[in-house]
């Protein structure tokens, strides 16, 4: 199976994207090496504007910039734009609906190893909880690029949060996106998988895992937290169980989000997987993935556990 | 427009400014009045917009960072002709986009501010993509004394010097209280005009409520290459003799006898709010 990165697939498709639309702009926080973009600012200075090491000033900017009348991404690590610049996401961006894109690379657990100063696994709950604000959780590099051609024409503000690694290409380039729909992945009548970023490959190696053993399951990819899919969830829980899977707090991230939709419209056996309320271990993303069963293994395990219930 | 024309309009606006504060038994007072006068040479004299046009590309932009002191700011919008006076008397109320702070639904406000520390970050951007894009307007934003212990107000002031934003004005409204005493007392800032200088930014300091002298800088030749800051030194309820100089008129509303003892002291016989 290809890998690839989906911060590469980002950058490549923006330098690409903004040598014809000179109004789109690139801005980093001494991120051009963690983000790519590199060949960005190698190739357009003009468009690329460094902040160093200050994502509240950095989103402030892109705010200005915004107003200027140009169409400015902020790129940098998840953790620090989640939270460091929070109140100019809120502020400047959400509330004074200014066309600005949050830009988090290398979230979730993908900094593994240094600890939870770097990891980003509040960012769903806080960014989609800000009126206005879109917020995205690509889950290859081929769905990244499609997305990037949505963003750099949208109006609107939005977050966009991806891993580091190399992943898995779930999709082909005939493959089409639209913000508000899901993908339904695997059809299958026992449960449903519903997950978004990295977690949307596991939640197919679960269903091969399950396959084996004649459970057939749903898998939906549900890289548009917000706007939210409310008719694929409604699917999903014609199944009688959903399981929603991701690599974030399991307060108020994509189980959040499904469960607010099926309590108040369809209640519906479900399970929210996601890393627990406790100082998160440590490791490489694959290494906390198992640790917390958010592999093909766990998540095959927490279907089968909710099938018996 | 001439100095003394100037005084009348703020005069008027003040007025205006505290009868909105009066009837909605609402609003920040002290901080309102010292910037008063900025705002007033800004608006009649300093830069160039159109009332008509508010989202005019080659308009000159305006930040209030100290969102706080807004009532002045609207009231001054809508004698400009940004949107009916009379929607001054909805300040504060259920419902109204004329609210506490800055809300850019209002026409002519061009980001929503209150948070403070927040402004010069985004005057940073605007005057940036200006200068990127060859547009000739320039950029103001306003900031409060208090507001220069947030540290985002210095990540900003890093990044206009190091992208030499001679196209940015940054008054500080050093009126000398915040909301706990004197600001010296809350978080010392002496000497803040050398701060700005090691920051590379072209400083001036000058009386802020004195209009001639706030005219003279503004049209002033300018040195390139580097942002501006003008220290503006005002006083904190200025205009009202019962406010002036006091820390407790932060945010405290005039009463029915105080509303008309500013009006003597404004020389401003009465306000009306009818468009």
């Amino acid at each position: 199976m290809t890998k690839s990165t989906v911060r590469g697939a980002f950058t490549a498709e923006l330098l690409a994207l903004a040598k014809k639309d000179r109004s789109l702009y690139a801005l980093a926080t001494d991120s051009r090496g963690s983000v790519t973009l590199t060949a960005f600012a190698d190739e357009l200075p003009s468009q690329f504007v460094e902040c160093g090491i200050a994502e509240q000033d950095a989103v402030g900017i892109a705010a200005g910039l915004a107003n200027a009348g140009l169409r400015p991404f902020v790129c940098g690590p998840a953790c620090f734009y989640s939270m460091r610049s929070a109140e100019q996401v809120k502020a400047d961006v959400s509330y004074s609906h200014m066309n600005v894109k949050i830009i988090g690379v290398s979230g979730g657990v993908s900094y593994g190893a240094l600890g939870s100063t770097h990891h980003s696994t509040q960012d769903i709950a806080l960014m989609r909880a800000l009126p206005g604000m879109e917020v995205y959780l690509p889950s290859d590099a081929v769905q990244m690029r499609a997305l990037t051609r949505y963003l750099a024409s949208s109006n609107e503000p939005a977050y966009v949060r991806m891993g580091r690694g190399p992943v898995p290409e779930i999709y082909t380039e005939k493959d089409f996106f639209t913000p508000g729909k899901a993908v339904k992945l695997l059809d299958g009548k026992d449960a449903a998988v519903i997950a978004c970023g990295e977690m949307v490959y596991w939640a197919t190696e679960a269903a091969r895992i399950l396959n084996e053993k004649g459970i057939h399951i749903s898998v939906y990819d549900m890289f548009t937290i917000k706007p939210l899919d409310e008719e694929a969830i409604m699917e999903a829980a014609g199944t009688g169980f959903v399981l929603t899977v991701e690599e974030h707090a399991v307060y108020g991230g994509l189980g959040g989000a499904v469960a607010e939709v099926l309590s108040q419209k369809k209640p519906t056996r479900m399970r929210i997987l996601g890393l627990p309320d406790e100082k998160v271990y440590t490791g490489k993303s694959e290494e906390v993935f198992r640790h917390y069963g958010l592999d093909g293994e766990g998540i095959a395990k927490a279907v089968r556990e909710g099938l018996k219930k | 427009m001439n100095a003394n024309e100037l005084a009348r309009i703020a005069a008027r606006t003040r007025a205006e400014a505290l009868t909105m504060i009066h009837n909605a038994s609402t609003g920040h007072t002290g901080g309102a009045m010292s910037a008063t006068d900025i705002l007033t040479v800004l608006y009649y004299d300093v830069m160039n917009v159109d009332p008509k046009r508010p989202d005019d590309p080659k308009r000159d932009r305006f930040f209030m960072s100290k969102g706080h002191s807004c009532e002045p700011y609207y009231a001054i919008l809508a004698d400009r002709g940004f949107f009916p006076r009379s929607e001054l008397a909805t300040f504060s109320q259920a419902g109204s986009r004329i609210i506490g702070h800055p809300n850019n639904k209002v026409p002519g406000v061009e980001v929503c501010t209150g948070a403070l520390g927040h402004g010069l970050p985004v005057a940073v951007g605007a005057a940036l993509g200006a200068k990127r894009t060859g547009q000739k307007y320039k950029t103001y934003v306003v900031m409060g004394d208090g507001e220069q212990a947030e540290g985002s107000v210095w990540e900003a002031a890093m990044a206009g010097a190091n992208y030499k934003l001679d196209n940015l004005f940054a008054v500080v409204d050093q009126n000398g209280l915040q909301i706990s005493g004197p600001t010296k007392n809350v978080m010392a800032l002496d000497d803040l005009a050398a701060k700005w200088r090691a920051f590379g930014w072209d400083v001036c300091e000058a009386d802020g409520n004195d209009m001639q002298a706030l005219l003279d800088y503004f049209h002033a030749e300018h040195k390139q290459g580097k942002p501006h800051c003008l220290i503006a030194h005002t006083v904190k309820g200025k205009g009202l003799p019962f406010a002036e100089g006091k820390p407790e008129w932060h945010h405290k509303v005039p009463n029915d006898e105080q509303l008309q003892e500013a009006y003597r002291a404004l020389g401003v016989e009465e306000v009306d709010f009818n468009d």
